[in-house]
């Protein structure tokens, strides 16, 4: 059986060039992924806004919750109390070319749905995936008004998120797809 | 303490611990008769002492290490010890580390792997699944995007080794499925042009790759050097991209998604992205460029004088390695080092130069040449194009200097 299969598999692979093109082949390993199975993974938001989920939050109800799940590691207000440089979040805006760069999310980060995408998978550190969508809204709201980006009323859904103009959107170039 | 030109102290800083050990006294005592020690003298251990071997006692003192501290021991380093091993294979226990949120312990029975996006067949396979694919072999290396933290010479110390200043690199023999195979499975819709690849740890690591990448050699690994994967490394399931930086390689790879634009996630945004002088940052710079450095002698070692091998890795992820060159003055002169076979594309090579050191100080360095005609850079080149802020990236040329006394240390 595991002959037939490789046979089968050579057949099929025909080669190097084979791999650049695949073929539409079904080796019928694997199960359907339906959307309602995927669901609970398929977190990822992209740079653009795309796959945010419905839902909103406040800075206001941010700020509460930065205070308890936050602070302790990134400092009260993203800066001072900070565990390391690494780990602030504000300020630095206008540094990139100068010769003491400091990368926050206001400075350095291009675009503010990645906020999202970032605090839903992977924070608090000590409890990720804990927090509901809207309150994920309500934290990366409020990291961006520590930067000055949104004002302290503002509300933060998959629209507004994806509006907000972050300092550094053109600072990067990316390397060709040639040199990748 | 200091011995004659025939035995190098390498050898006994090999051991790490066993100084005070048998071969030591009895070299101690020149001209006296071989003794006949106590292991020819009785049996040995039992064969079903050890049902998986560990290296010898004598060898405890060549593990892992971070080169620093962090806030978080899950978010640290852990770097391979260059200057004790031998040939190009990194033994899986000592393969180095960098997790994003620590170790996690997967369930390879409740693993499971999402294929799905721009696809016409969006599947969900288990690792028995995956296990029934054609399976692939190949070495290669694996290097940090921020191994050898050489753009500002600030915090660089004279006393690091060369697994502080390059130990974020291992190779192995990696076995999986190639990713082209199970692409094919569930059928790329036209339009697709990069994936995106997660990980089941804590921080769900994302980062986005070219498709192109992915039906040229990437590899969805399961094996390492023979035996599954440690957990460490991604246990039981990893994405292997030839010649990527390492972080790019997801490890507890849980979930494909295609689609026709990056990501942008946050891990090829706010990290691992390069500063350059102008302010604006190059980004999906993947490839690990052509870079060497001579593992032996090398920084923490006393060099005794007489014949000594200058032995060292070089590697590029842009495919093999065509030549390295050393010199033993500075950089004035180059001689060609010989190249150990095998020499395979986006895998470590082992070079070569016999030298006699006459005992006085002077300053090591190699020079890699990669099968594109690429050549490592100086330092000064190097940052005199992207600036002192990139992080990542580095590969200039690397110098030990050596001390009259033998002492070897960084050079800057």
């Amino acid at each position: 059986m595991r002959c037939s299969r490789l046979i089968l598999a050579a057949l099929l692979l025909g080669g190097p060039a084979a791999a650049q093109e695949p073929a539409n082949r079904d080796l019928g390993i694997g199960v359907p992924a339906t959307p309602a199975m995927i669901a609970p993974w398929n977190i990822d938001v992209r740079g653009d806004g795309k796959g945010l989920p419905p839902g909103h939050g406040s800075v206001a109800e941010g700020e509460a919750l930065y205070a308890t799940a936050c602070a302790s590691c990134h400092g009260k207000d993203g800066v001072h109390g900070a565990l390391s440089p690494a780990l602030r979040l504000a300020g630095g805006i206008g540094t990139l070319a100068s010769a003491k760069p400091e990368r926050t999310v206001g400075s350095y980060w291009p675009y503010a749905p990645t906020l999202f995408d970032y605090i839903r998978r992977a924070m608090p550190f000590t409890a990720p995936q804990s927090l509901t969508d809207d309150q994920v809204y309500a934290v990366a709201g409020y990291v961006l008004f520590l930067n000055g980006l949104v004002p302290h009323d503002a509300v933060l859904d998959a629209r507004s998120l994806a509006a907000v103009k972050m300092p550094n959107r053109d600072g990067f170039r990316p390397v060709p797809p040639a040199d990748r | 303490m200091r011995r004659g030109p025939a035995l190098p102290r390498r050898t006994l800083l090999q051991g790490g611990l066993t100084l005070a050990g048998t071969g030591a006294a009895a070299a101690a005592t020149p001209g006296a008769p071989l003794a006949i020690p106590e292991w020819t003298r009785e049996q040995g251990a039992s064969v079903l002492a050890a049902p998986y071997g560990s290296p010898s006692p004598h060898e405890r003192g060549v593990v892992r290490r971070p080169r620093r501290s962090a806030v978080f021991p899950q978010t640290l380093s852990c770097n391979t010890p260059l200057q004790h091993l031998h040939g190009i294979i990194t033994p899986n226990g000592l393969h180095f580390i960098r997790d994003h949120a620590g170790t996690p312990d997967v369930d390879p029975a409740q693993h499971r792997l999402v294929v799905h996006g721009m696809v016409a067949r969006p599947l969900i396979f288990t690792m028995d699944d995956l296990l029934r694919f054609p399976s692939v072999s190949r070495l290669h290396f694996l290097e940090c995007a921020g191994n050898t933290p050489f753009w500002r010479t600030g915090a660089i110390k004279a006393t690091w080794t060369a697994q502080d200043t390059h130990g974020l690199l291992s190779c192995a023999e990696w076995t999986g499925v190639r990713l082209a195979d199970v692409l094919a499975e569930v059928g790329v819709q036209p339009g697709a042009a990069w994936l995106l690849a997660e990980g089941a740890d804590a921080a769900a690591l994302t980062r986005s790759v070219p498709l192109e990448k992915a039906l040229d050699d990437a590899i969805l690994a399961y094996a390492q050097n023979g035996e599954r994967l440690r957990p460490e490394q991604g246990y039981p399931l990893r994405l292997l991209l030839p010649g990527y930086e390492g972080n790019t390689n997801i490890k507890w790879l849980r979930r494909i998604k295609l689609g026709d634009a990056p990501w942008e996630t946050r891990e090829e945004t706010s990290r691992y992205t390069e500063l350059q002088p102008d302010g604006r940052a190059r980004q999906f710079g993947f490839v690990m460029e052509v870079k060497s450095v001579i593992t032996h002698p090398s920084g923490g070692e006393a060099l005794g004088a007489g014949y000594c091998e200058i032995s060292g890795l070089a590697w590029s992820g842009r495919g093999r390695i065509r030549r390295v060159e050393v010199s033993t003055d500075g950089g004035a002169t180059w001689r060609d080092a010989a190249l150990q076979a095998p020499v395979l594309d986006s895998c470590l090579t082992r070079f070569r130069l016999p030298w006699h050191w006459q005992g006085e100080a002077l300053v090591l360095q190699s020079r890699a040449t990669d099968e594109t005609g690429a050549v490592q850079p100086t330092r000064a080149a190097l940052v005199g194009k992207q600036g002192e802020h990139a992080e990542y990236h580095y590969n200039a040329i690397h110098a030990w200097r050596v001390a009259a006394d033998g002492q070897v240390s960084v050079a800057l």
